[in-house]
């Protein structure tokens, strides 16, 4: 056991209490702030099952990207979509091996370079846009160059230098049961290293950068809002108390 | 005619995307209002002079940004998770008509989110520079007063965002915010404080309005031979008819007018105006105070229940009908004093149609051969709100209605209708004569589409269904070489092409069924 196979197993287990406890925090705090208005941009579906389907055809198509502007949309899909397949490849480190992610790990093996693909389109209009350059902060290009040191960390280890995964799956097994990094820790490959210190990176900023848009965008209420404001009234709890109490305005209410 | 350059039109039917450039448009913004504006408002008014900021408007500002996002779920997840993908840069007719990076919706909400991000994230609280997140300062409200003043919340941004961020809602949050802390808009504030005191924008009082309803039954009257009813606080008419008060006396809304009365005159239909509800639109939307479009929504519940009516509808207005149709139940509702057969509040349009449908109209299309219309979907009409049963019957009852009683239709290149119109530059609060050069600016790609189907197709007029467009075209249009009556209301095609066959009113006063017996 190796003094950085220490420091990494406790760098994963803060970056997953980080990830996971700041995205509740931020969505606890989407769940509780009220939508007071109803806002849906029309024409919007008249009901939940609808918007259910609108929200599916959002998430998995980006269909208002795709009305958008088509050369981003593809950068986007490509990156999106390839990520999802080497999230599944990636899976058989934390689960046992089954048919379905045998069937997967080719897809999740070339992922690879589309997501690097899509993500290099992506950065790539940060400079040659001048609209998009206007408005990319240096932590908009950091986050690209984050995810795709990411995928070519990553992409190294599948076709260049192989390293021990049954080791690593060892590692991350033991990450989870709390048994201590395994018996042997991380393997010693410095390109190993570096795609899991960036890994730990990225999910310790999940929840305090732009990231949250995936989980934002179902609490987008432009979008998750059911058209039915002449059938339904809508009213927010701090709107209600004005009524209750016959005020006009929230600093006249009484606490 | 003016000290800026006018864009010029292609006639191609759409605008090319320019090249950013920086503070093009940078100024002053509008007029500020004064303290006695801001305190009718129940704003803060500790301000001695137009311009001056209250004291502590750094701790204010903050406080009330830490309010609104934590009353508003759109202004906290939009202010987060936008991640500079760059889909809106190209879409708002501001930007398209003056190239200033700030009115790209992005730029624009950025305005809001760098402050956002300095004092409310971890990440611009420690690390300002590398997310781009800026301090409070006075030149930074002053940016936010100028540029939150060149949107029209018109949502065209938050139907191509991939995740729906609306800059509507951030400029509305921003405009509150600006509110309180001494920088109020004189345009919107001092109409407001119109709508208080006399009940209507324009400032109308109770007689003035008899006065007129009384001229334009006179002038029908002359017109068609028969005396139709404009009726005004008329208790126990079945229908409340809430109307911009642009219509009682501009053209070309008030042939719109006409068309409304005609089609209740047709159709039997009792119905009335009202001077406590004189007035449709609801500016306290434009300076997104919900305390305040609450206030002025409830003067039509009032209205309803002091003339014992049985339906609400409402006239053609485009900000009016958003917050009619999504907001009035949840400002002013529940309105279960109504007859809940009919849709509460209705559009005059979703009237109309329903007896075109019926056959209760007896139409001449041929009244309306001198013109080929296309039809301007009005911004917050499309976007905000619906007509009808179904999705998108507020883009298909409007184009019935006039095919109903026209001809000639056509309509404009695909992505400048529907959801994907132009707003036509004058909404949200920039209606006023100190904000020409962004209102012409803005009008740019809709005069473009324009253009495109006047030279293609012969179109010789644009119809109509807000009180803000219509005004806003009829002055505007002109510095793109198109003519002021080329606007006109899609009720005043109705007005002209409807045959009167009901000779006395249904809700003809006794004293005037004599006179019509004498003339007879």
């Amino acid at each position: 056991m190796t003094f950085v196979s220490i420091l990494y197993g406790l760098l994963f287990w803060a970056a997953t209490l980080i990830l996971v406890g700041g995205v509740v925090v931020k969505v606890r705090q989407y769940w509780n702030t009220p939508a007071p208005l109803k806002i849906p941009t029309t024409p919007a579906p008249v009901t939940q099952r609808g918007v259910v389907w609108r929200m599916f055809r959002e998430v998995v198509f980006f269909q208002s990207l795709f009305r958008s502007n088509k050369t981003l949309w593809l950068f986007a899909i490509l990156f999106h979509l390839s990520l999802w397949l080497v999230l599944i490849r990636h899976s058989r480190y934390f689960v046992d091996m089954n048919d379905f992610l045998v069937f997967m790990q080719p897809f999740g093996r070339y992922a690879g370079f589309t997501m690097v693909l899509g993500l290099a389109g992506l950065w790539a209009r940060r400079f040659l846009v001048d609209r998009v350059r206007y408005i990319s902060a240096p932590s908009d290009h950091l986050m690209l160059a984050l995810l795709i040191a990411i995928g070519v960390s990553g992409l190294m280890m599948s076709f260049v230098t192989h390293t021990d995964v049954t080791q690593v799956k060892a590692f991350f097994g033991g990450l989870l049961t709390f048994g201590f990094f395994g018996d042997e820790g991380l393997p010693a490959d410095p390109i190993v290293l570096i795609h899991l210190l960036l890994v730990a990176l990225l999910m310790i900023i999940f929840p305090i950068s732009k990231l949250m848009h995936a989980p934002g965008i179902f609490f987008s209420p432009t979008r998750n809002q059911v058209d039915n404001p002449r059938e339904k009234r809508h009213i927010s709890g701090w709107a209600l108390e004005l009524e209750r109490q016959g005020k006009l305005y929230l600093d006249e209410l009484k606490k | 005619m003016a000290d800026y350059e006018v864009p010029t039109l292609t006639g191609e039917g759409y605008c090319e995307v320019p090249a950013v450039r920086e503070d093009v448009m940078k100024g002053k913004g509008p007029f500020i209002a004064k303290p006695a504006f801001q305190e009718a408002m129940h704003f803060p008014s500790d301000f001695a002079e137009i311009g001056e900021l209250v004291p502590n408007w750094k701790e204010r500002a903050l406080d009330k940004m830490a309010d609104l996002k934590g009353r508003y779920r759109s202004l906290q997840v939009f202010l987060d998770i936008c991640v500079k993908c760059g889909a809106c840069t190209d879409k708002c007719h501001y930007f398209i008509g003056t190239s200033d990076a700030k009115n790209m919706p992005v730029a624009r909400q950025d305005l809001l989110r760098k402050v956002y991000r300095r004092y409310f994230t971890f990440a611009g609280k420690y690390f300002p520079k590398l997310v781009g997140a800026t301090d409070l300062t006075e030149d930074v409200l002053k940016d936010w007063y100028n540029y939150y003043h060149q949107c029209s919340q018109c949502r065209r941004c938050s139907v191509f965002c991939p995740y729906g961020i609306d800059t509507a809602e951030i400029s509305m949050a921003a405009r509150e915010i600006l509110d309180h802390v001494g920088y109020g808009q004189k345009y919107c504030n001092e109409i407001l404080g119109k709508v208080y005191k006399i009940g209507n924008n324009l400032g109308l009082p109770g007689p003035a309005l008899f006065d007129t309803v009384e001229g334009l039954e006179e002038d029908v009257e002359d017109d068609t031979g028969i005396k139709v009813r404009f009726p005004l606080d008329e208790d126990g008419a079945e229908v409340l008819l809430v109307t911009p008060s642009a219509d009682f006396f501009a053209e070309p809304h008030i042939d719109g007018l006409i068309g409304y009365a005609k089609v209740f005159h047709e159709t039997g239909v009792t119905w009335t105006l009202s001077t406590v509800a004189s007035e449709a639109g609801n500016f306290g939307m434009f300076i997104g105070s919900y305390e305040t479009m609450r206030r002025v929504s409830l003067r039509v519940r009032e209205a309803a229940i002091k003339h014992k009516v049985k339906r609400i509808v409402f006239g053609e207005c485009g900000h009016a009908w958003r917050v009619a149709y999504s907001f009035l139940n949840t400002l002013a509702g529940p309105f279960d004093f109504l007859d809940q057969r009919y849709p509460i509040p209705q559009h005059i349009l979703e009237f109309t149609w329903g007896h075109l449908q019926a056959g209760t109209l007896k139409i001449d299309k041929t009244e309306n051969d001198d013109k080929v219309l296309t039809f301007h979907d009005s911004c917050n009409v499309a976007r905000g709100s619906r007509m009808g049963d179904a999705p998108g019957g507020q883009f298909e009852i409007p184009r019935h209605v006039i095919r109903a009683v026209c001809n000639n239709f056509v309509d404009m290149p695909a992505d400048t209708i529907h959801d994907a119109t132009f707003c036509c530059g004058g909404g949200g609060g920039l209606l006023t004569d100190d904000l020409m050069e962004i209102r012409v600016k803005g009008a740019q790609p809709r005069a473009e589409a324009l253009k495109h189907v006047t030279t293609h197709n012969g179109v010789t007029h644009m119809a109509a269904i807000c009180a803000i467009c219509k005004s806003q075209f009829t002055k505007v249009l002109p510095y793109y070489g198109f003519t002021m009556d080329q606007i006109v209301s899609v009720h005043q095609l109705v007005s002209n092409a409807i045959i009167l066959q009901r000779q006395v009113s249904v809700q003809a006063r006794p004293d005037e069924e004599e006179d019509e017996d004498d003339d007879a």
